[in-house]
């Protein structure tokens, strides 16, 4: 056990390594996510000003969750073919610790650094809009992104799966995937005004129930006990993404074993 | 790991391994599969405390033998066991007991040889500080100055990436090392040091040694039996003084060499 939870410290620990050593990157990133997030909220200021201050913070909910949930989703995804980039694969993986330790060291710095980069977003919201929002109630709001972590893990896990199975197009695939999540979940504007065809799948992502109740426990200021639902079931689906995600994943390792796949860069 | 297991005569055993490789192009509509056949049935017994070299062209099925022994890959036919133990039914035993230097040295190049061997270190579980120590105290032997250690891998030469590679895989203890191409690359002090260091490393950490090269002289130097793969079968398994005996009619390793492959493997290297 001991050594297990020093191996995924390792892990955690040679992450946040690296965003050291890409500091300039990094930065790069972080600044065009504020302004992202900025100029998304900069729409709700061109309404009438009876609706402005809801449009912007039902925006701004929007970005910094989609913030959050893309970083987790990218990070976990990702893994897989960063090591490979890196040339680092085999070494990580013919340690002698559980899979299941390698990948929740992942998710762990996943959660971690989504979490840091989704403040630092939101530091730079409050400063520019000077928004308040009485009503909210912030601890059902953080119940619902607390219940979205699992479920955005497991998707993480299968979408971290398609470079173990295809070296050249699993990384784009897992771009498409987040591209797909991004505009069926209604980051920036209900589900409901998206095709029904399309509707379909914002029911199969738990970013569209993560977003729907926030903004009811953030606008129209919604009991927590009326967000105890959503987030259950939210978590509900983790305990079932998560387990499906690790299955896929392991069998894909076993597959990518078995046809030589796992060393190739490319 | 148990006892009875570590006191195997036997550090490693590979009976009939066999692997395949398929490659799927397409012309048009049509698939098509291609089958390579990396390694044939080959059979391999390495008694503990023995340095085996294998030696073979670009191509032979070196590397490939290797990833199956260290767990990467998984065999088609055949069994390959490391102290008694069978590498796919107790592959977490086996994983603590090897460990691998690759010809590419598996590194974050942006992160310091420090940093990387951290990450090493916290995979098998070794503490950080005693990491630290051991790592600055191989790498000295290793003719390394300790202000190396802060240095992005990126920054250091191959030869010093190469050293990095064997002290973090020194770090672990493990019994069995398997050591692919590592002096590939090297300038001849650095190349010299590192067998220096093997041969160092087999003397006081009772390891057993694996290590698959192009360099006849190296082989020759450091083996106590060498293995010549051709094609992904072995075609001679001996000691370096019998292979040049029986097959080098006493002009040497190379000579040898070039008979039992029908190749000239300095000119192959060249050719690439």
């Amino acid at each position: 056990m001991g050594r297990e939870a020093r191996a995924l410290g390792s892990i955690v620990r040679r992450n946040f390594h690296l965003i050291r050593r890409y500091l300039g990157w990094e930065v790069v990133f972080l600044f065009y996510n504020i302004v992202n997030t900025l100029t998304i909220g900069l729409i709700g200021l061109s309404l009438p000003p009876s609706q402005r201050a809801k449009t912007v913070v039902y925006l701004a909910i929007g970005a910094l969750l989609w913030n959050f949930l893309s970083i987790l989703f990218q990070e976990i995804a990702n893994a897989v073919s960063w090591e490979r980039w890196e040339g680092t694969i085999e070494y990580s993986f013919m340690a002698p610790i559980h899979r299941l330790t390698y990948l929740f060291g992942v998710c762990l710095y996943a959660v971690l650094y989504g979490l840091l980069r989704t403040m630092i977003v939101l530091l730079a919201i409050m400063f520019f809009f000077h928004v308040s929002i009485r009503h909210a109630d912030w601890m059902g709001a953080l119940l619902v992104l607390f219940g979205s972590v699992l479920p955005f893990i497991g998707l993480g896990l299968m979408g971290a799966v398609l470079p173990l199975i295809s070296t050249e197009r699993g990384a784009q695939a897992t771009q498409i995937i987040q591209g797909v999540l991004l505009l069926v979940s209604g980051v920036y504007y209900p589900v409901s005004v998206l095709p029904m065809w399309l509707r379909w799948f914002s029911y199969a992502s738990p970013a569209t129930y993560t977003l729907q109740a926030s903004r009811a426990a953030i606008l129209q200021g919604r009991s927590m006990g009326s967000v105890v639902g959503v987030s259950l079931e939210l978590m509900l689906s983790g305990f079932i993404l998560v387990p499906l995600g690790l299955w896929i994943f392991t069998s894909a390792e076993q597959w990518a074993m078995h046809r030589g796949t796992l060393k190739r860069n490319g | 790991m148990d006892t009875e297991a570590f006191n195997q005569t036997l550090a490693l055993e590979c009976h009939h391994i066999w692997k395949v490789f398929s490659n799927t192009s397409r012309n048009g509509w049509h698939r098509i599969i291609t089958k390579t056949e990396a390694v044939r049935g080959i059979d391999l017994k390495v008694p503990r405390h023995q340095i085996l070299g294998i030696l073979g062209p670009n191509g032979s099925g070196k590397s490939t033998l290797i990833r199956m022994m260290a767990t990467l890959l998984i065999p088609d036919q055949g069994t390959i066991s490391v102290f008694g133990m069978d590498v796919l039914r107790h592959r977490m035993e086996v994983r603590r007991l090897i460990n691998r230097v690759s010809v590419e040295a598996s590194f974050f190049k942006k992160l310091t040889a420090r940093e990387n061997l951290a990450y090493a270190a916290g995979l098998y579980g070794v503490p950080n500080l005693r990491a630290q120590q051991e790592a600055t105290r191989i790498l000295e032997r290793l003719g390394m100055p300790k202000t190396k250690l802060v240095v992005p891998l990126e920054n250091l030469s191959r030869g010093q990436q190469q050293k990095i590679a064997i002290a973090r895989a020194l770090l672990t203890s493990p019994t069995l090392m398997l050591l692919d191409e590592p002096t590939t690359g090297l300038d001849p002090t650095s190349r010299r040091e590192v067998q220096d260091f093997i041969l160092q490393v087999r003397a006081e950490h009772d390891a057993t040694i694996l290590i698959s090269t192009h360099d006849m002289q190296e082989a020759e130097r450091l083996c106590d039996r060498i293995a010549i793969i051709d094609q992904g079968k072995f075609v001679a398994n001996d000691s370096p003084g019998e292979l040049i005996r029986l097959w080098g009619e006493n002009h040497g390793l190379e000579h040898a060499f070039f008979r039992l492959t029908g190749r000239d493997l300095i000119n192959e290297q060249e050719s690439l």
